[in-house]
């Protein structure tokens, strides 16, 4: 039995379910942010495996693998911003669940 | 790549990625989410996408592991393991996330492409199959401006991060 696009394409949506229902379920902002780098990977998986699947001139895709450099590094200056508002937060409030975070809730 | 460290790799990834979400404590999740990282980063390898994996291992279970390491242990966390959780989000997550795995099976069934092997590579007259020199050309010529403005993000992003890490915020 050989791997195909389909099982690639399948752990990808397998990842970025998990991220989706960790962002649901959890209420600790820090794992949310986890889970939205665990969503991002994903979609990451599915680009490379659709760049080695439509192969132009013998050689994969490059411009995929280009587009997945790129969101590594927003997804990289992403975390760093969440991150340090996460402290600020942290520092103004004293608690990381988002339940304690609710001055805007109508 | 051979079907057995396919899978292997695959089951790495997807358990620690679920391990991740039912951890109670963030830095066990923080330690799993690296696991499940260093797996894609091997899933990568078996799509012959070398640059691409070793840029993962280095960013994502590097620089930005640490920081989130960093920043859970400098917060101190321990009272979030005594909340009780809640249930009506647990049932919510699991079955939006079944119904996406279910619908996502259906589609790729059908999506007769997906069920043929992978083509094998071949180079051409005076190309090289080496990844990393086709992915560095493919950045610095066809896609140079965007280079240069994930470089200004990165500049907005430090400064950000420096002025969001003030003691007081005007």
């Amino acid at each position: 039995m050989t791997i195909t696009l389909f099982h690639y394409l399948f752990v990808s949506g397998l990842l970025f379910a998990i991220g989706l229902a960790g962002v649901m379920l959890r209420r600790n902002i820090i794992i949310i942010f986890m889970c939205l780098e665990l969503m991002l990977n994903a979609a990451n998986l599915s680009l490379v495996a659709f760049s080695r699947f439509n192969l132009v001139n013998g050689l994969p895709n490059y411009n995929a693998q280009v587009l997945v450099f790129f969101i590594i590094t927003v997804a990289a200056a992403e975390v760093a911003v969440g991150l340090a508002i996460i402290v600020a937060l942290y520092r103004a409030r004293q608690t990381t669940h988002v339940e304690d975070i609710n001055s805007l809730k109508f | 790549m051979s079907p057995i460290l396919f899978y292997l790799f695959a089951a790495l990834t997807v358990c620690f990625g679920i391990a991740v979400v039912a951890n109670r404590n963030p830095v066990a999740s923080a330690l799993c989410l690296v696991v499940s990282f260093l797996g894609l980063a091997a899933l990568f390898v078996g799509l012959d996408a070398y640059f691409i994996a070793v840029i993962q291992v280095l960013v994502y279970a590097g620089a930005v592991m640490v920081l989130f390491l960093f920043i859970i242990m400098l917060l101190d966390l321990k009272a979030e393991t005594r909340r009780k959780p809640n249930l009506p989000a647990y049932v919510g997550g699991g079955l939006v996330a079944l119904a996406f795995i279910a619908q996502l099976w259906l589609v790729l069934e059908r999506y007769s492409a997906a069920h043929q092997p992978f083509p094998t590579m071949w180079a051409s007259e005076g190309k090289s199959i080496d990844d990393v020199t086709n992915v560095g050309t493919t950045l610095f010529s066809v896609h140079n401006l965007p280079f240069q403005v994930i470089g200004v993000l990165i500049l907005v992003a430090t400064i950000g991060v420096v002025v969001l890490s003030k003691r007081e915020l005007k």
